[in-house]
């Protein structure tokens, strides 16, 4: 096992590449579409270890509301600009308030988990909407960020972003697919099966719980400040709870073998929803669910479990 | 090393109501040194309460529990289990959608959790060695790559017992090991149980409804009645108590 590069890591590395690559070639709607989808990825490899651990968090928009919101904030009333520094004030954001709600969610399971969460991120939509000063339902818009000071057109400015995207999206896989790989990370399949083994063994239930939350927290955080960033414009609709119900459907039709998964399923999500409202916008919400629907009856275990299955029978 | 003996465990006047139900009655029990007790009693005697509460599952009503001389009362599993009093379960508590070896491997990287090494990887070729080697000193090696849910219930009460053995605990609880096993292979993982943790300086307390295994393998009897202990002793002594042959072994050999 030692000295045998990762095949994960090295597979990371060349998506890492042909993707940034890639934000050079393709035309300005693919490139935003290639950052928005990511970013969802990213908020989906944060369910991805919940799923492990058994637990659906049916709120996630509210840290990817927040992570906008922080951004849309930092960059109207403090004057923050630089892209970098707004994606950290984003995913900090996020990461405090996962950190806080945490030790009330760690003491929930199954559908109180989700019905809990899904509570959260719904008091802080209400909160959005009747604050007439972050612009109620309408939200406001967002000044093109800068990088080391300079501000550039848009059309470098969108490529940056889909640079910064990727290196977040590929550094973020790396890290999570090393989590999953360490004791605490493979805990989440034991904390499914059975609590009361893993607190007999030593170590806390809730505690590792609360350590999945954060995380997922703050990727959300991260993902909704590149996604305010990308499109230049916050509204309440981030934390709706729709959006938390596209996150969940995005991590079921991933499925949870890969820290890849995610990603291509949110690429998918993106793709099938582009141009199902482009050529199909009266039904476009039908489609998405017969994809699912597909995805389900034909790979349970997500999309990412077509692969895996044929990596097995080669 | 001629210090006065602390006791492994001390437990004084230790009483659990559950609402009218005494569970537990005044029970004084000290265990001194590397014994192996084990616990008889018919069902609702009191033997699992017991159990519970010194393992903190239950919180004793009033009294008091010391291991090695420290308070355990008013801990939880976690702490309990981090002092070095670990068990093993009557229905085995594994990890049943993962694989015989990855229960060990995990019982293995929390053991050593305590400077944080959880974000060590979970499969190191140290780990892996140790927990190979633990299959095998528990002789259930052909399934360790067979996830916990599938394997014969005899193997599995085995990956619950070996879980609760690799952190190498001071004073060990096996609740029922042999229950659910078919009479002729008791003995057997009796033996390989039993070996396994004479290795090592590890005091045993289990409970059994089988007078023969208690007749082998413990040094020390427990006979509980209605929440009180009605005598504590070598097993020759207490199994041929008229009392205990009145409550007790009468009523097994009945069953």
């Amino acid at each position: 096992m030692v000295g045998k590069p990762d095949r994960t890591v090295v597979g990371l590395a060349i998506a890492f590449v042909v993707f940034v690559s890639a934000g050079f070639f393709l035309p300005s709607w693919a490139v935003s579409l290639v950052i928005v989808s990511l970013a969802r990825g990213l908020v989906a490899l944060g369910l991805l270890v919940q799923f492990r651990a058994g637990l659906v968090s049916f709120g996630q928009a509210l840290f990817f509301g927040v992570g906008g919101y922080a951004v849309g904030l930092a960059s109207v009333k403090l004057r923050v600009t630089d892209v970098v520094l707004l994606l950290l004030v984003g995913a900090a954001a996020a990461t405090v308030l996962g950190a806080a709600l945490g030790f009330l969610m760690r003491r929930y399971r199954e559908i109180f988990f989700a019905m809990l969460s899904l509570a959260f991120s719904m008091l802080f939509y209400g909160l959005l909407v009747k604050t007439e000063t972050l612009g109620s339902t309408d939200g406001f818009n967002i000044a093109t960020p800068t990088l080391f000071g300079s501000r550039f057109s848009a059309p470098i400015t969108r490529t940056l972003l889909h640079a910064l995207t990727v290196t977040v999206a590929a550094g973020t896989a790396a890290g999570v697919h090393w989590y999953l790989g360490t004791t605490l990370g493979r805990l989440a399949t034991a904390l499914r099966d059975n609590e009361v083994r893993v607190e007999y063994l030593g170590y806390s239930a809730a505690r590792a719980i609360h350590g999945q939350y954060i995380l997922g927290a703050a990727l959300a955080g991260g993902a909704g400040a590149l996604t305010a960033m990308a499109v230049g414009h916050i509204d309440p609709s981030m934390a709706y709870w729709t959006t938390s119900g596209e996150l969940v459907f995005v991590t079921i039709l991933s499925g949870t073998g890969s820290v890849f998964a995610p990603f291509l399923g949110s690429l998918v999500f993106g793709l099938i929803q582009t141009f199902a409202l482009q050529y199909a916008s009266q039904i476009w919400q039908m489609l998405l669910g017969a994809a699912l629907l597909l995805i389900i009856l034909f790979f349970p275990g997500g999309l990412w479990s077509s692969f895996e299955r044929r990596r097995v029978q080669a | 090393m001629t210090e006065p003996a602390v006791p492994v465990l001390e437990v004084r006047e230790l009483t659990k109501l559950f609402g009218q139900v005494v569970a537990a009655h005044d029970l004084d029990v000290t265990i001194v040194g590397e014994e192996v007790v084990s616990i008889i009693g018919a069902n609702g005697a009191g033997k699992t309460t017991f159990v519970n509460m010194i393992t903190g599952y239950a919180r004793p009503t009033s009294g008091a529990i010391r291991f090695r001389g420290q308070n355990l009362v008013g801990l939880g599993p976690r702490a309990i289990t981090r002092l070095g009093v670990c068990r093993s379960f009557q229905v085995p508590q594994v990890f049943s959608t993962m694989t015989v070896l990855e229960n060990l491997l995990i019982a293995h990287g929390l053991a050593h959790s305590d400077r944080g090494s959880v974000l060590d990887a979970l499969v190191t070729p140290d780990r892996l060695d140790a927990c190979d080697a633990l299959l095998h000193t528990y002789q259930i090696d052909a399934y360790r790559d067979r996830p916990a849910a599938i394997v014969p219930q005899g193997v599995r009460k085995l990956v619950d017992i070996a879980m609760a053995t690799v952190r190498e605990a001071a004073l060990l609880f096996l609740d029922e090991p042999t229950s659910g096993i078919s009479s002729e292979e008791k003995f057997a993982i009796m033996d390989i149980v039993m070996s396994a943790l004479t290795q090592r300086k590890t005091t045993v307390v289990f409970i059994e409804h089988d007078i023969d295994i208690v007749k082998r393998y413990g040094t020390r009897v427990l006979a509980f009645h209605e929440g009180r202990i009605l005598a504590d002793g070598a097993p020759v002594d207490v199994l041929t108590d008229p009392r205990v042959r009145a409550h007790v072994t009468g009523r097994v050999g009945r069953a």
